[in-house]
């Protein structure tokens, strides 16, 4: 073969329109696993502020829950824990060779699934928060 | 010898003057060609008006060796469209009536020689498979993503090839029958077990779409585990040839490379479940690793 050409765009992620089912849900699975492991790094640190005495952690909690971008940060965590819990059980079943014909109706349900348990938490994560 | 210098001579006076008239020939054979190359394409664009519909075709080009085709452009090609007319048809049709240039790899015309692997529309499929009437206009037609370009829709196979190569795509056993004559019998069972996976055309579809093998040169690729599938799963192999394709497949680049994002099956032309295939060969190697009994 003589020479050749780097076609650019046709292989970048300016395809995403194209994406199928499956691969949405590869790359939200991903993505959300990522925001998972960040928000331990929050967690423990929050957490840590138990080491100097119960005052200390109880203060802490209560100024950060009283903000309300804390509050939608909390329904964010939650949507994204449920995503990634759903679409690992049908991984699960995707390694069990399990309704491998049903996966994009299985990625969409967990999807539905996520949002509709996302949508009924607000009331309780936004109870009590002054703007 | 002494012959031989004035006649050199004369060739070179010869050749001069035939290469003076040989010129004046060339420069009117190139226009005439070229008229007739005008000619043809009015006569296509003339067709293409009359005809009840057209379809629009935006056809990649590129050709390495022509240095004002280096930079890759589409082309765009309009069709006279025929009831059943697929994307290889009009390919052909244009190629045949606008450009003779136009490259492109077909021959079965039918789903079976794997030639003819495009990227029409944002997804792999077959030329050959693919209804015009299926596609929104204007037809966008690529070559096969994450591969070299050849020429135009032409791309190299050579690593597709080497990773097919590379799970030994072949029958082999240990275990001969008795008879020298004898068949190598296969139960019902496990014929049915295989049937999907040994309709593969070799079309390289599955590699392109998928994005691991895009990111991963040694990762075998899903044609070339499903390869691997039709054979480990042939009872007739015997045991032994078995855990020598599991060895070949549980490799860092092979069967665990795939993360199930379907790709592969959502493109293959044959309908092969290459993802079911994938997962039960990741089974079989963890049983393999794993014997508590």
């Amino acid at each position: 073969m003589s020479q050749s050409y780097n076609r650019g765009l046709i292989e970048d992620f300016s395809r995403w329109r194209e994406f199928s089912a499956g691969m949405w849900a590869w790359i939200f699975h991903k993505f959300t696993g990522w925001v998972l492991v960040g928000y331990l790094f929050t967690h423990i640190a929050v957490l840590s502020t138990a080491l100097s005495g119960a005052a200390a952690y109880t203060n802490t909690i209560q100024a950060l829950e009283s903000l309300l971008v804390v509050r939608i940060l909390e329904v964010g965590l939650l949507a994204v824990a449920v995503f990634h819990i759903l679409n690992g059980l049908r991984l699960l079943f995707v390694d069990l060779g399990v309704g491998l014909e049903a996966q994009d109706k299985s990625f969409y349900a967990s999807l539905i699934l996520t949002g509709v348990i996302v949508v009924a938490s607000v009331p309780t994560f936004l109870s009590g928060v002054s703007i | 010898m002494s012959t031989q210098v004035p006649e050199s001579v004369e060739e070179e006076s010869a050749t001069e003057t035939a290469s003076a008239g040989k010129q004046k020939r060339d420069a009117k054979k190139r226009e005439r060609a070229e008229r007739v190359q005008e000619q043809r394409e009015a006569e296509a664009a003339e067709k293409a008006r009359s005809a009840d519909d057209t379809f629009h075709l935006k056809v990649f080009r590129y050709d390495p060796e022509v240095p004002e085709k280096q930079e890759p452009r589409f082309d765009d090609f309009h069709v006279p469209y025929k009831q059943g007319m697929t994307v290889l048809d009009a390919l052909m049709w244009a190629r045949d009536h606008y450009d003779s240039s136009l490259t492109f790899r077909h021959s079965c015309r039918q789903a079976i020689c794997g030639s003819d692997a495009l990227f029409v529309n944002g997804s792999q499929r077959l030329g050959c498979k693919t209804q015009l009437s299926d596609l929104s206009e204007p037809v966008r037609i690529e070559p096969l993503p994450h591969a070299d370009v050849v020429k135009d829709l032409v791309v190299d196979m050579e690593h597709f090839y080497d990773q097919m190569e590379s799970v030994e795509p072949y029958f082999q056993t240990n275990s001969l029958p008795d008879g020298e004559l004898d068949e190598q019998r296969q139960t019902r069972e496990n014929r049915e077990k295989v049937k999907m996976s040994t309709r593969c055309i070799w079309c390289s579809a599955c590699m392109s779409s998928c994005n691991i093998a895009a990111g991963d040169n040694e990762y075998l690729g899903p044609a070339a585990i499903n390869k691997a599938y039709r054979f480990a799963m042939d009872e007739r192999e015997g045991e032994d040839m078995k855990q020598r394709r599991l060895e070949i497949l549980e490799q860092e680049h092979g069967v665990w490379r795939c993360q199930t994002q379907f790709s592969c099956t959502e493109v293959c032309p044959k309908d092969i479940p290459l993802t079911e295939h994938i997962q039960e060969l990741k089974r079989e190697a963890i049983k393999n690793n794993l014997k508590f009994w």
